[in-house]
């Protein structure tokens, strides 16, 4: 029954965000496809490739008809020819090329933040009201405060400039593959910038859920059963506290598709963040078509997965009821 | 009502005092005494001020200003002349040839004001048997000398500027004054030649004493007399050559001081920053406010009327917070910048989905309070939709509204640095700084003038933490129930 009342809601929320993926996707479409083309630079066979491919894609004809003509397209997995950055290529094929470093760095990063954020979370908790616990909670405050970008610039200067131990920047695909040892050095510095803010983000959650579940009477009850402190935590209170903490892991690793607009820049990682801004600044319109789909699809999908992890984790949350 | 016999309502009159016990507790006082509590929150709040005043007073007391760009003092580092024994005395360590730490020493002999501040170190190439130095270098003093060109008229007014105050500024010409060799941005500086002459023309002067004054000899222009010559005449006017601090001085009225360095075009940092600043908060102020009337009236709409209007507003507003904000925020830029400026088209985006959080925090009061006995009784009493919803039902969410409203501040500062920094929001054309933009330009300088990066980070940083312990006080010290551990 329970059951059957879960499913019913995923696939009312599943039918929910493609509604709104729909309607934010065609507002954007018909707000990009008013903006004014730039002209093609290059000479030669990639106009005509491109002239051709828009051709198809039904420029010059009425806004609507393309709009059908890009779902269609969509569909086929055709996202258009990069015009004014990698011209004459494929929009997908360029996009799912950057995909792998955005996720590598992100991943690193909360891989690296998660036992980390959790840890001191968690030991704040166990010790509140404690200097470890107020050490920890001011630091918190700073490190969720300071933008990342912040990090980024003390990280480079600190550990690439004066020191040297790392690169300026990431490797480029011709000079490490993408697993290899050389590639994650030259990570590092990105990775810990990106991570400081996680970091504080989870010890923040982590120790506000904790303390909360350790105030429970189920705490009481437990300790008064005689359970030991660390019974008491690990079986007790921590499985509680899991409750919010895990849908906000998962939720976060929807996020990393997306990756850090500012922390791609500065560190010269080629993933979709850098691949965004670019496609701006130069006014490729297939690119930024793409990209904000794609961005939009992932903000309703980590929703969706915290959402449903919710439901998940806790029988007794019913997010879908009124 | 009309069970009651008529004399028992009777006017209270004007005069009427409620008894103490009767008397509404004013939310307000508790939330004070609260809030000075929290230690860490009032010295935020006293951060924030500061720096509040920082951006206002800022740019009337320096006396530079954000289009005032020296080309000569470009990079110069930060320098607080009454702090200058902390280290903040503009001076940066720099590795040098021989040739190098002649020039630089050469300047201070001339001027008296020693470019070079100290010699860390200097060691010897065993193969060449050249010397190479770490010197600490005054970036305001390497200027040195310079070359201008006046016309008449202002190059008798320097010189009676001269006379009168006794503050030499016009220097002798050196010989080689108009040598093509000498056609580099420091040639002003070479008024000497060394002991050994042969040396110094090939351009590589020989190891010697480092500190041997002796072996610099003054190699001026002359003329017939013997006499060094002060200027030569030229087509506008006469090209002098002046120690450029105090040409500096005589121009502008004050010393080239800047407390925080100045960038690559020359420009103050304190006074960009501070202009930044003001760019930010009018920003965030004119956001928060639109904001938080826009989302106290969908919030109220939402929450007071429910059922289908509530599902329809809450469904749009869902749609809307789906939006990422990068997108709306380039989306506005394109389309809006040049019709209302980039700030306006900044504003309008920020404008666009940052009410939803405040409307739900309304919508969520409203729902607590609506069916809530004070308000039935209120409703039996005949009182209007208008008067329920601002009289009776409102107060009550005014301290998470008012806490998401400030807490709405440094998330647009951010933003807005962010999408300045990146390139998105172009405050170029309409002459604008902004922090991001600062943040920006001075990425290319990080390895080697970390300053200019430095301080509108930190200063981003320090604004940040400072409203985020403000904005925790502030909601501990409003919703007293929310937060209490």
């Amino acid at each position: 029954m329970a059951k059957n009342r879960l499913i019913r809601y995923i696939l009312k929320r599943i039918g929910l965000l493609v509604l709104t993926f729909l309607v934010i996707a065609t507002v954007c479409f018909f707000l990009i496809k008013l903006l004014p083309l730039p002209a093609i630079k290059e000479q030669g066979r990639d106009v005509a490739l491109i002239l051709q491919r828009r051709e198809a894609m039904g420029y010059g004809k009425p806004i609507y008809i393309q709009y059908l003509l890009y779902w269609k397209h969509v569909f086929r997995g055709d996202l258009g020819l990069g015009e004014q950055m990698y011209v004459g290529q494929e929009v997908a094929e360029i996009i799912l090329s950057k995909i792998p470093y955005t996720v590598s760095v992100n991943l690193y990063a909360i891989l690296l933040a998660i036992p980390l954020g959790l840890g001191l979370g968690i030991f704040a908790a166990l010790r509140k009201n404690k200097w470890p616990d107020h050490v920890i909670s001011t630091l918190v405050v700073l490190f969720i405060s300071v933008p990342s970008y912040v990090y980024a610039f003390l990280v480079q200067y600190l550990l690439c400039y004066r020191t040297g131990w790392f690169p300026l920047t990431v490797a480029s695909r011709q000079e490490a593959a993408l697993l290899s040892i050389p590639m994650l050095k030259s990570m590092f510095p990105a990775v810990i910038s990106l991570a400081f803010g996680t970091i504080a983000a989870l010890a923040r959650f982590a120790r506000a859920e904790l303390a909360d579940a350790m105030t429970g009477e189920y705490m009481l009850l437990a300790r008064t059963k005689g359970l030991s402190r660390a019974q008491l935590v690990s079986r007790h209170a921590l499985r509680n506290a899991m409750v919010p903490i895990l849908p906000m892991i998962l939720g976060e690793f929807v996020g990393i598709l997306g990756g850090s607009l500012i922390i791609e820049g500065i560190f010269a990682i080629p993933g979709v963040g850098s691949l965004y801004t670019t496609a701006i600044s130069v006014r490729d319109y297939n690119f930024f078509m793409a990209l904000t789909f794609f961005y939009t699809l992932i903000g309703l999908l980590s929703s969706l997965m915290v959402d449903i992890s919710y439901s998940l984790t806790d029988p007794r949350i019913q997010i879908g009821e009124r | 009502m009309e069970f009651i016999p008529k004399e028992q309502f009777m006017p209270a009159g004007t005069d009427f005092v409620l008894p103490e016990t009767a008397r509404p507790r004013v939310k307000g006082n508790g939330a004070w005494s609260r809030f000075r509590k929290n230690k860490s929150s009032v010295a935020a709040a006293a951060v924030i001020g500061a720096l509040l005043v920082f951006a206002l007073l800022a740019p009337m007391l320096s006396p530079y200003d954000v289009s005032s760009r020296d080309g000569y003092y470009k990079n110069a580092l930060p320098k607080v002349s009454a702090l200058s024994f902390l280290g903040w005395d503009g001076c940066m360590r720099r590795s040098c040839s021989q040739a190098a730490c002649d020039y630089y020493r050469g300047i201070g002999l001339e001027s008296g004001d020693p470019a070079v501040k100290a010699v860390k170190s200097q060691t010897r190439d065993e193969n060449t048997g050249r010397f190479h130095y770490e010197l600490r270098i005054d970036t305001y003093g390497q200027v040195g000398f310079q070359y201008v060109d006046l016309p008449a008229a202002e190059y008798e007014a320097l010189r009676a500027y001269e006379e009168e105050t006794g503050i030499q500024v016009c220097y002798p010409l050196p010989r080689y004054y108009q040598t093509v060799f000498l056609a580099v941005p420091g040639r002003a500086n070479l008024w000497y030649r060394l002991a050994d002459e042969s040396k110094f023309t090939t351009g590589e002067a020989q190891n010697h004493d480092p500190n041997g004054e002796a072996a610099y000899v003054a190699d001026y222009l002359l003329d017939e007399n013997g006499e060094p010559v002060y200027a030569v005449a030229n087509q506008t006017g006469y090209r002098c050559r002046v120690l450029y601090s105090a040409y500096y001085r005589y121009q502008t009225g004050h010393d080239p001081v800047h407390p925080f360095g100045t960038n690559q075009h020359g420009q103050d940092i304190l006074v960009c920053l501070a202009y930044g600043a003001r760019l930010s908060f009018l920003l965030a102020l004119g956001v928060s406010v639109i904001n938080f009337f826009i989302g106290i009236a969908y919030g109220a709409a939402e929450g007071y009327y429910g059922g289908k209007l509530d599902l329809v507003m809450e469904r749009f507003s869902d749609i809307l917070a789906a939006v990422p904000f990068i997108v709306v925020a380039t989306l506005f830029q394109l389309h809006l910048a040049k019709r209302a400026g980039p700030v306006g088209a900044l504003l309008f985006a920020f404008v666009l989905t940052g009410w939803i959080g405040i409307a739900s925090r309304v919508r969520t009061q409203f729902y607590r309070f609506k069916n809530a006995e004070y308000v039935l009784s209120s409703r039996t009493l005949g009182a209007s939709d208008g008067r329920l919803i601002f009289r009776h039902i409102l107060p009550n969410a005014l301290g998470t509204i008012i806490t998401g409203t400030i807490l709405m501040i440094p998330g647009v500062i951010f933003s807005e640095s962010m999408l300045s920094y990146l390139g998105i929001v172009n405050l170029e054309a309409s002459r604008l700084t902004s922090i991001g933009t600062m943040l920006s330009a001075g990425r290319a300088y990080l390895g080697s003038f970390p300053h200019i990066l430095f301080f509108p980070a930190a200063f981003i940083a320090l604004l940040q933490i400072s409203f985020n312990l403000f904005g925790n006080g502030l909601r501990d010290a409003l919703n007293p129930t929310l937060g209490q551990e």
